[in-house]
């Protein structure tokens, strides 16, 4: 009787330990969090092409990173800068849900963005200054589609620290 | 002396009848012997709205001259000296030509209910200062002139005067709200539907939280405040046995990590589908790490473009930390992220979070907000 204590006792210590080891508990966490770089992946109210989101996805797959999809929302200059813009909330949280959906496929994790500006240019500035990262995928913008004009482009590349990529427009 | 009661007619923009009901509850008030005047009235050249008008005492307008021009405004002094029982004045957010006695007609009308008067009176929704922006960037277009919000929670009556925005539409079609030669101007710009549908969203909102403040009774609710009415305001409150609150608010317990973005956009979307207010909670354990100070910034980011509130408390114990903000708050609805997995020791020794905030926080929903990386895992298995 007394041997089948002291081996139920065991069994509970040794149960225990292993149940508030931080080790155990690190490996059980969900891996929200890559070990690898950061891939910054800007984009507007249009959203981003699902050619420019799958480069941006197998970058950040391949270099074992995170995802940042940042929605860029324009403020109009007659409200205050941080004022609550609930129509583009509603643009901008279908397109993070799909980004974060689309990341999920391809095993990516997110961490996802809203950055605020008078133009998607403040706004892009406002994004460097923000984040840390260690690539920049832009997609370039033709006849009016989503991606950014060559001017804004221009200014990343000039201002912007870090690896930037910059996706041609399909069909260019 | 008591000071008058106000009664407030809401309207989600022009021409949706708050002068017209206004002047129709006016009459009604006049034919059961009550001393009624037109303290101010905007008919807009509307013969409707000015039929309505016939028969009420009207006070003379003052005549002011400012920047060259002669401009009619109310005559405070003349609406204070005649002291009826109940006076009328349109516009409550109209900005009072400089050298009046306020700058505001809402700061003329406090001064004529402080002298014992009651007014009943006229605004639309895009004027509330706390709606403003939202309203703007609803709709595109910035309304200058508003009025506090205390105003309204602080009147005795508020009635709004709903309409569907087709009818709006009909209404202004068929001339009886601007001139034809404006009519073509305000289909193109302000007058859409669904700048009128968003409108009428918000002003019904802001109705059905008014009314649940009113029921609730606050500490000064026996005491009758500047704009109280003379009966107390309790008085004016609905049983406080009655059905609870109908508004919802709604909760988003996080820590500052990735994953509590997705947290908040699902309890956003929730908070959007109730017509509810937002509050984000992070319960601080310890002083927060670079990485989690980064995390909360962009939770700050995020929640300031929601329109959410976003709110660090300190403390050890998670479940009474938030059993304090929820009640506090008035939350109805708490979301949480997928907890942690669990040792079975563990289990044993402690329920789970989710178990112990259902057992603290009694008639608060609660969900449980999928892990997308959970699901991953478990195909992959």
């Amino acid at each position: 009787m007394i041997v089948l204590v002291v081996i139920l006792a065991a069994a509970v210590v040794a149960l225990s330990i292993r149940s508030f080891s931080p080790q155990r508990r690190r490996q059980e966490e969900p891996a929200a969090v890559a070990l690898g770089g950061r891939v910054l992946f800007p984009f507007g109210a249009a959203g981003p092409t699902s050619r420019a989101l799958d480069v941006a996805l197998r970058l950040a797959r391949n270099e074992s990173g995170t995802l940042v999809p940042v929605f860029l929302a324009r403020v109009a200059l007659d409200l205050p800068l941080d004022a609550p813009l609930p129509r583009q909330s509603r643009i901008a949280i279908p397109l993070q849900e799909a980004v974060e959906q689309r990341a999920a496929s391809f095993e990516v994790p997110v961490d996802a963005r809203i950055e605020r500006g008078r133009s998607y240019r403040h706004a892009l500035r406002q994004m460097i200054v923000h984040e840390h990262y260690d690539r920049l995928v832009i997609a370039a913008r033709v006849n009016g589609g989503g991606g950014f004009d060559a001017e804004d482009i221009a200014w990343l590349l000039r201002n912007a620290p870090g690896e930037i990529i910059v996706l041609r427009p399909s069909g260019s | 002396m008591p000071p008058g009661r106000h009664k407030i007619f809401l309207g989600m923009v022009a021409g949706v009848g708050k002068t017209y009901r206004m002047l129709q509850e006016g009459q009604a008030e006049a034919e059961a012997g009550h001393d009624v005047v037109l303290g101010y009235l905007e008919p807009h050249d509307r013969p409707a709205t000015l039929a309505q008008a016939d028969g009420l005492e009207v006070l003379p307008r003052r005549g002011i001259t400012y920047r060259g021009n002669r401009v009619e405004e109310m005559d405070l002094p003349g609406i204070l000296s005649r002291a009826p029982e109940l006076c009328l004045i349109d516009e409550l957010a109209h900005t009072n030509a400089p050298g009046l006695e306020h700058e505001k007609r809402w700061q003329d009308v406090e001064e004529v209910l402080g002298a014992g008067i009651d007014v009943y009176s006229t605004v639309n929704i895009q004027h509330l200062e706390s709606l403003n922006d939202q309203l703007t960037e609803l709709t595109g277009i910035r309304v200058r002139e508003t009025i506090p919000d205390a105003l309204l929670t602080e009147a005795e009556e508020v009635v709004l005067i709903d309409i569907t925005p087709r009818s709006l539409i009909e209404r202004l079609q068929a001339g009886k709200i601007y001139k034809p030669d404006a009519i073509q101007s305000a289909l193109d710009n302000f007058f859409k539907v669904e700048n009128l549908s968003a409108l009428r969203e918000v002003a019904l909102r802001q109705v059905a939280q008014d009314v649940e403040a009113k029921r609730i009774p606050s500490a000064d609710s026996v005491t009758p405040g500047a704009l109280g009415g003379s009966r107390p305001r309790d008085e004016r409150l609905l049983d406080t046995a009655a059905p609870q609150a109908f508004s919802e608010r709604l909760l988003a317990l996080i820590t500052p990590h990735p994953r509590a973005q997705r947290i908040v956009r699902r309890t956003w979307r929730s908070a959007q589908r109730l017509g509810a207010e937002l509050d984000i909670l992070w319960v601080a354990t310890r002083e927060p790490t670079t990485e989690q100070q980064e995390q909360l910034e962009a939770l700050r980011r995020l929640a300031s473009v929601l329109g959410a509130h976003l709110l660090v408390e300190r403390g050890d114990d998670i479940v009474a930390v938030v059993q304090r903000v929820a009640r506090e708050r008035g939350t109805t609805y708490l979301l949480i992220g997928t907890p942690s997995p669990r040792g079975p020791i563990e289990r044993l020794l402690r329920p789970s979070l989710d178990h112990r905030l259902l057992r603290a926080l009694p008639g608060v929903d609660l969900r449980i907000v999928a892990d997308r990386t959970l699901i991953r895992k478990e195909k992959s298995k």
